[in-house]
């Protein structure tokens, strides 16, 4: 709630520490899905925040084969410094088949990271998992809960969500199905932004402008297009989102193929 | 400094605009990303509509067919004095549940009344939920002017009825604001059409709500969350809920009533001093025996006395009914305890307000009354006036939610003031 005072920050980080540990508070069996991109790589920062510096659930990398370099080489590089037990989650079938976006995008999100994502789950039992969804990514997005059940077969059924009233989360999972938990539902890109500036989290280059592009999303290579900025600095990127027009998921082609393919994909267990 | 953020939460019976005047905010304030309205232009030819603003919000494909919002959302705007967070709810009585869980999250309300119908099921039904919910500052909207020729006359009618209902409920408006979200009219500035209307336009009386509380002030109290081992010592991890609390202070943890003193408080991989309401953190107490989520940690000197039975505002939303000494679970903040309903009074219909007659020994879907629990275990909680955090409560069956509650109980004041004698 509003308190007059409190650095907006401040209130975005209490509200997202509160969550994350209600999550571990509920569900010790739990991992937190960071993709190395700037929000859940905030997430993490922030996990480390309300745990005193050592996060106690593992990390799972959802790895397509299809990432940047510079992103494996940054989960590499901070996975180690900051401690964290990372597990690779890989849809190996399918990557052997070379399986790729020529098999077209929906289907190809589908098994390299849903699907990919059920394998792991079951190999661990992790009864929650923690992502740095937010609402003002995507439409889709916005109709979601901070903890949210999916079913055996990852399905979401947005038609029939449960009540969340003030602090109230669904703390309980029933058999066979687990919680999505998103605890950066309500900050914005800009709010992210001002957070990495204001706590020195490192980024991944990509975000920053070598010249007369660079990436406001990302995520495999084959699916994420620059935007033209000379922004190369994060105060460049805050002023520029300050300003924009442009929708930040605009180069991201798994929003596109149709009006509704965000929805067919979370509802079948997508991130 | 960061611009204020004020959460909004927009109301009212289906079909009287909530969406449509959502769409017409991010318009005028310049909030859509390029391309969006094409987008929606496209998508609404596609459905054979002429241009549905609704679609912004209404982003579901069920959604757009069955042309009503089904599922909350959330979506920013600002203007050039703060930040907003516009928080859309269904209007259907199908979904309440979804309603209750936007306008849980927001600071103020805007009631959208349709100028031409006026008030009707959901207008009252949300008024009231938003009265329980504890929201003070509302803004009421009369929308689609435009269908009553822009007269005054049709304004004042509806001022007047709404005066009396808002009475009735123990609710007051800061605005009342004639406008028309589809023709544009006295939302950014004012409407030339309602030259009568000498009262600010929807932007400007919003920048005009003030929504700030006083938790600081309030004696502490502290939600313990979980307990945490870092360096081989237990942590309590919580929340401050209302005042502050300070390394070295003497401390009660509630229900047990133990006194000890606080060593340290922690956040991240420093020391604090202190730390106020809203911040969430973690302490070492002295004595950090037999700590467990769910405590309330208060100043040694303003020890509540724990609860095994109190009386509350409760709304029910689920179809299993609640029934006299039938077994439910309560939360309060982190605390859970299983209880039944002792007594069940002033049953009333959330529609009409009226005191329904017949049976008192149940609460049905969508009715509300003043409930008398008692609870298994003891509960340390606060009239919601006082603190609201521990004054509000779900009500759960089979780990889904079955009602809401307010803790409204003279009691409990009573209950403070002996604790202190007491203790003298």
């Amino acid at each position: 709630m509003y308190n007059q005072n409190v650095n907006h920050l401040d209130e975005l980080e209490n509200k997202t520490i509160f969550l994350v540990r209600e999550a571990y508070a509920r569900f010790r069996n739990i991992a937190l899905l960071w993709s190395m991109g700037k929000d859940s790589t905030a997430l993490l920062w922030i996990a480390r925040k309300a745990f005193f510096g050592k996060i106690p659930f593992p990390v799972i990398h959802i790895d397509t084969g299809y990432k940047f370099r510079e992103i494996y080489d940054f989960r590499n590089t901070y996975s180690k410094k900051w401690g964290i037990d990372v597990i690779i989650s890989k849809n190996s079938t399918a990557l052997k088949n070379k399986f790729s976006s020529k098999d077209g995008k929906f289907n190809c999100c589908n098994a390299l990271k849903t699907e990919a994502l059920k394998i792991t789950l079951k190999k661990y039992g992790f009864r929650a998992l923690l992502l740095a969804i937010r609402r003002d990514e995507h439409g889709i997005r916005a109709k979601e809960r901070y903890f949210s059940p999916r079913d055996i077969h990852f399905n979401w059924n947005y038609q029939d969500q449960p009540a969340e009233l003030w602090d109230f989360y669904k703390i309980r999972a029933a058999n066979n199905e687990h919680l999505r938990i998103h605890p950066m539902l309500h900050w914005t890109e800009l709010s992210i932004w001002k957070y990495i500036r204001r706590e020195k989290i490192p980024t991944v280059r990509l975000y920053f402008s070598r010249g007369e592009k660079r990436y406001r999303s990302i995520g495999c290579q084959c699916c994420c297009e620059p935007v033209f900025s000379s922004a190369n600095t994060i105060n460049k990127i805050i002023k520029e989102l300050e300003t924009t027009k442009d929708a930040e998921r605009n180069g991201r082609a798994q929003d596109k193929e149709n009006a509704y393919n965000m929805q067919r994909l979370r509802s079948l267990g997508y991130m | 400094m960061e611009k204020k953020t004020v959460h909004l939460v927009m109301i009212g019976h289906i079909d009287h605009g909530k969406s449509t005047l959502i769409g017409r905010l991010l318009l005028n304030t310049n909030s859509l990303p390029d391309g969006r309205l094409d987008e929606i232009k496209k998508i609404s030819r596609e459905n054979n509509k002429a241009t549905e603003l609704s679609f912004l919000v209404d982003q579901l494909k069920e959604e757009r067919l069955q042309n009503r919002t089904i599922e909350t959302t959330q979506i920013n705007f600002k203007t050039e004095r703060r930040n907003y967070v516009l928080i859309d709810v269904p209007g259907h009585a199908e979904f309440i549940k979804n309603m209750l869980t936007g306008a849980s999250m927001a600071d103020a309300a805007v009631l959208i009344i349709d100028a031409h119908q006026g008030i009707k099921e959901q207008t009252r039904r949300h008024a009231y939920l938003i009265k329980l919910l504890g929201i003070q500052k509302v803004m009421v909207v009369l929308n689609k002017m435009d269908l009553t020729h822009y007269k005054k006359e049709r304004f004042e009618t509806l001022k007047a009825e709404l005066l009396e209902f808002f009475k009735k409920l123990g609710l007051t408006f800061s605005f009342i604001i004639p406008v028309s979200a589809k023709e544009d009219q006295n939302i950014t500035c004012r409407s030339k059409r309602m030259r009568w209307y000498k009262g600010p336009a929807f932007l400007q009386a919003l920048d005009r709500i003030k929504t700030v509380r006083e938790t600081r002030k309030k004696p502490l109290r502290f939600c313990i969350q979980d307990v945490f081992r870092v360096n081989k010592e237990n942590l309590a991890m919580g929340k401050v809920l209302s005042g502050n609390i300070r390394t070295g202070q003497d401390v009660t943890v509630m229900p047990s009533g133990k006194r000890t003193r606080v060593s340290f408080i922690k956040v991240f991989n420093r020391s604090k001093k202190s730390a106020q309401a809203g911040e969430n953190i973690g302490i070492k107490l002295h004595d950090p025996s037999a700590i467990a989520r769910g405590q309330i940690i208060t100043g040694a000197n303003n020890q509540l006395l724990p609860v095994y039975n109190f009386k509350a505002s409760v709304f029910w939303i689920c179809r299993k009914t609640l029934r006299l000494n039938k077994p439910f679970f309560l939360r309060f903040a982190a605390q859970e305890v299983k209880c039944t309903a002792e007594r069940i009074e002033k049953r009333i219909n959330s529609v009409t307000l009226k005191a329904l007659k017949g049976s008192t020994g149940k609460l049905m879907k969508n009715e509300a009354a003043i409930v008398v629990f008692r609870t298994r275990g003891p509960l340390v909680i606060e009239n919601f006036s006082f603190i609201e955090e521990l004054g509000r409560f779900v009500i759960e069956h089979k780990n889904s939610l079955c009602g809401v509650g307010i803790v409204n109980d003279p009691k409990l004041k009573y209950n403070t003031r002996i604790t202190k004698i007491f203790r003298k």
